[in-house]
């Protein structure tokens, strides 16, 4: 790794909805750093905050969401204080993003070659005429077979994985330095999703670019990312190589998501849910330590504000009474 | 029953322009009811010297050319047009709800011969289609009626079909067919009661609907015949004076007309956010 | 393409039927003598035979259904009592002018509708949301026929800047040579300026009365079909591509809220073809609605029945043309045929 300063730095982020029901406070004191090339790993349970976290890095977040504190930048750009204009020259062109259902996260009644045109025609000077070329260009990079006569493809005449690659298509068109991609491979049969890594793994490593990986599946992030993220209620709770984090999980959390996770050799006896709920958001009064009430280490400690993560690539674990690293294998 | 008296409650409170539209509705009803006795003056009575006099306090709302008071027009025939609306929105529940569940129920030569019923009824301007029903059937009250029960029909054959469609393969009602029950009982006690709801919603949609349409047959000259009051023929009888300034004499029973169907579609809405919450825009 | 319009036409037929059949039960399968309908109240006993004779009553339905099909297929519709002319040529030489109103109402209503169901979803909750909810709420309970009196009370009566609210065109002007029968049309082809700005003077009341009646379904449905677009994974998307707002509001999610609003266009039209008959009457508007209402004043049935066919079949052929419209815009249904 390098020393050079990291393409996407957040750091002590939060964000809360304000719904009819309460404020949700969705993130809070979210640190998070991808260095160029790199791919991250963004885990964690469906509602602790990875896709709310994505969206908020690309301005496109909900109308009832608001930003309560913290930065994030990316290259020189602060992005939570850029205009919504810089925002939109920075999405699509230096930050892409794919998503699940691919099916449904394309314009159902627009060409799949049109859509891809009209990410180019707004960030690209690319003349009118080799608007279509530079599309089959970017269909044919995801090895999608006869690009030409897929370009005139409306998505519901493509399978899913199909879409998922011209979304990537779509997303990669511009030669973007991150890709969040998040739960890409989410309603995919399983061949198909091995396919879709492999192709944003060989897009990254062909382009240099960083990749944000999103996903619930531990087993999924082990074996691409370089790098883990935990989260858990809208907190940041471990991150470190993956190699480290599967060695020795520092953090309760992570250390019985790693046991909930189903490996080649486990039965199913050893399969451990994690008891308890994720915490209900919307309380005003929310424990320091969001995993408090589901976790069997909590003392009277754990009401001290969390400790501060420590940067990359370090270990890093927001916990008072971490797992110690040699123990835990 | 209790949660969803309470739910009714909850949705009033928190919808004040329903509970409006509620308080108005029964200020209607009373006038339907008691109309004849609260009128000031007699409908009917006529009185040249007080023709066409701006509202005034004698006559809140002026009289018209045969110096008959608007006010206790307007009053009057509240019992008329909501009869109207009731008995052609109470009949075609009934045959439409009937129909419906037949056609959603039995399947079959039943569902394409009714469905058909219902697309060619919906195949014309349903108004026009009233014009034309009560042209042929003769010109009366109970004709504009039929005319405005049967436009209506579709509607309330579309719900009860869907509806019964779904439920014919629902787990209780084929509990109940296993525990011997005959279709006749099935479609009485198990499916009926769960399609009342949404007709329901229906019914009180389609009421300020049903006014409207009346009111326009009677404007044009169909069904109900002058002197008898009732207030698409009184705006009907102001038209030729209102581009000459005598406005009170269809301005009143026009506005009191657009009142009733505002007031009837306000409760539309919210009796379907009472029964049907997901469905609210 | 052809083979969708042939499969769509052949779709229409079994309502073309029903229209067809329904109109001639109207006439003759009812209560009462259909002759002495036909005949109106004050004819003569051979009047009424004579009559009896012509529609062949004295036969079987089936008989009689055939007669009325081959009538109908030599576009006799009878004749018109009151003016002693074929049922037919005066449907036909009035149909322009309902048809005009009926367009420009329709205009009008789109207009109005689509950007403030759009502005309206843009921002659920603000002034005009509420703006938006009180107009639908409103517009579906306007009686058209009241609404064209005020309408007209105000604006000519009160302020003076609306023509008297008789008819097509002010009499001190020729109408314009008859082309398509639409003056707005005919006057525009001819050059002839000032006309075209009378006709448009005298048809902004009746077109605005009845575009005010529709505007709500129109509103109400662009309102919420945008509404669920917008929040639609793909218009996330095309966020996340960074496209200009723009493009995103109209290219991604008003063409595919559309679709849900053409959908909605075939009850637009039958609204509007209803109120056609009661703003004609309001503003003596020369169309085929005032016919009818003058024929129903002169008990003269053979021109109601003509217009309620001649309606049924304009009908079909509006929705024939809103599912051919759907299908442009729409490939899933395009391809799918």
């Amino acid at each position: 790794m390098n020393d050079a300063p990291p393409l996407l730095s957040v750091e002590g982020f939060g964000l809360e909805f304000r719904t009819r029901s309460g404020t949700v406070h969705a993130l809070d004191g979210v640190d998070l750093a991808v260095r160029k090339g790199e791919t991250v790993g963004l885990v964690g349970e469906s509602g602790s905050g990875k896709s709310v976290l994505s969206f908020a890095l690309l301005g496109i977040s909900d109308r009832a969401a608001r930003v309560t504190g913290g930065r994030a930048a990316f290259g020189g750009l602060e992005l939570t204080r850029a205009s919504e204009a810089d925002l939109e020259a920075v999405r699509g062109r230096e930050i892409a993003m794919i998503f699940q259902n691919p099916r449904t996260a394309l314009n159902p009644i627009r060409r799949v070659g049109a859509q891809i045109e009209d990410v180019l025609r707004r960030h690209t000077t690319a003349r009118a005429a080799e608007l279509r070329e530079r599309a089959i260009a970017a269909l044919r990079e995801v090895n999608i077979p006869d690009p030409e006569r897929r370009h005139a493809a409306y998505p519901f005449e493509l399978s899913g994985g199909m879409c998922q690659r011209v979304m990537i298509a779509l997303a990669l068109a511009c030669r973007p330095a991150l890709l969040i991609a998040d739960e890409p491979t989410t309603g995919l049969d399983v061949t198909t999703q091995a396919a879709i890594m492999d192709l944003i793994a060989a897009r990254a490593r062909a382009t240099g670019m960083a990749t944000l990986f999103i996903t619930h599946d531990l087993a999924l992030a082990a074996e691409h990312c370089d790098r883990i993220v935990v989260m858990h209620a809208g907190h940041v709770v471990e991150a470190a190589p993956t190699a480290a984090l599967f060695a020795g999980p520092r953090h309760p959390y992570t250390a019985q998501l790693i046991r909930a996770t189903p490996a080649a050799e486990s039965t199913i006896d050893a399969l451990a849910a994690i008891p308890g709920n994720l915490p209900d958001l919307r309380r005003a009064d929310l424990p320091a330590c969001r995993f408090r009430a589901r976790c069997a280490r909590a003392s009277a400690r754990c009401d001290a504000p969390l400790p501060r993560l420590a940067p990359p690539p370090a270990h890093a674990v927001a916990c008072w009474h971490p797992l110690d690293e040699a123990r835990c294998a | 029953m209790r949660a969803a008296l309470r739910h009714a409650r909850y949705v009033l409170s928190d919808n004040p322009v329903t509970l409006a539209a509620f308080v108005l509705f029964s200020g209607f009803v009373v006038l339907a009811v008691a109309g004849p006795w609260l009128a000031p003056y007699d409908p009917l009575a006529t009185d040249t010297a007080r023709a066409m006099q701006a509202p005034s306090l004698a006559h809140w709302f002026g009289t018209d050319a045969l110096g008959r008071d608007i006010l206790s027009r307007i009053v009057v025939a509240t019992r008329l047009d909501f009869g109207i609306a009731v008995s052609a929105v109470a009949l075609s529940f009934a045959l439409g709800i009937a129909l419906g569940l037949a056609a959603g129920f039995f399947g079959g030569w039943w569902d394409r011969v009714i469905l058909r019923l219902a697309d060619t009824i919906m195949a014309f301007p349903l108004f026009v289609l009233a014009m034309g029903i009560v042209a042929a059937l003769g010109n009366s009250v109970a004709n504009i009626v039929y005319a405005t029960a049967i436009i209506n029909l579709p509607f309330y054959i579309r719900v009860a079909r869907a509806e019964a469609g779904v439920l014919r393969n629902a787990g209780f009602v084929e509990a109940a067919r296993l525990s011997g029950n005959g279709d006749w009982r099935i479609l009485s006690h198990h499916v009926f009661p769960n399609i009342l709801p949404p007709a329901m919603v229906q019914v009180s949609l389609n009421m300020g609907w049903a006014i409207l349409n009346a009111a326009g047959l009677s404007f044009i000259g169909l069904g109900v015949r002058p002197p008898t009051p009732e207030w698409g023929i009184m705006v009907a009888e102001g038209a030729t004076y209102i581009i000459s300034g005598e406005w009170w004499v269809a301005f009143f029973p026009g506005a009191v007309l657009m009142l009733a169907v505002f007031c009837f579609n306000l409760l539309g809405d919210g009796l379907r956010d009472i029964i049907d919450p997901r469905r609210r825009t | 393409m052809i083979r969708i319009v042939a499969l769509r036409l052949v779709g229409a037929l079994p309502n073309l039927a029903g229209v067809v059949v329904v109109t001639f039960l109207l006439t003759r399968a009812l209560p009462g003598d259909p002759a002495a309908f036909f005949a109106g109240a004050a004819a003569s006993a051979e009047a009424v035979e004579q009559i009896r004779e012509k529609l062949g009553l004295n036969r079987n339905l089936v008989e009689q259904f055939g007669l009325y099909l081959r009538d109908l297929a030599r576009g006799d519709f009878g004749q018109s009592l009151s003016t002693g002319q074929p049922v037919l040529t005066e449907l036909v030489s009035r149909l322009p002018a309902s048809l005009e109103l009926t367009f420009c109402a329709l205009v009008f209503a789109t207009v109005v509708a689509l950007p403030l169901g759009v502005a309206a979803a843009r921002r659920p909750g603000s002034w005009i949301d509420h703006l938006c909810r009180l107009v639908t709420t409103a517009g579906v309970s306007l009686p058209t026929f009241f609404t064209g009196l005020l309408l007209a009370y105000v604006f000519y009566f009160l302020l003076g800047v609306a023509p008297s609210p008789l008819g097509r065109l002010d009499p001190v002007f020729t109408p314009p040579p008859p082309v398509t029968r639409m003056y707005l049309i005919d006057s525009l082809l001819a050059g002839e300026g000032t006309v075209f700005r009378a006709c448009l003077a005298q048809i902004a009341l009746p077109a605005v009365t009845m575009g005010l009646f529709v505007l709500a379904p129109l509103a109400r449905m662009t309102r919420a079909s945008m509404l669920g677009v917008l929040s639609s994974d793909f218009i996330r998307t095309a966020r996340a591509a960074g496209l200009a707002s723009p493009t995103v509001l109209y290219t991604y999610a008003f063409r595919n809220a559309l679709l849900p609003v053409v959908t909605t266009l075939g009850m637009v039209f039958s609204f509007l073809l209803g109120s056609n008959v009661l703003v004609e009457k309001v503003f003596a508007w020369p169309g085929i609605g005032s016919y009818a209402i003058e024929s129903l004043t002169a008990s003269d049935y053979a021109p109601i029945q003509g217009f309620v066919l001649a309606m049924g079949v304009l009908y079909v052929l509006l929705n024939l043309a809103i599912d051919l419209l759907y299908g442009l815009i729409d490939p899933r249904v395009r391809l799918e045929a």
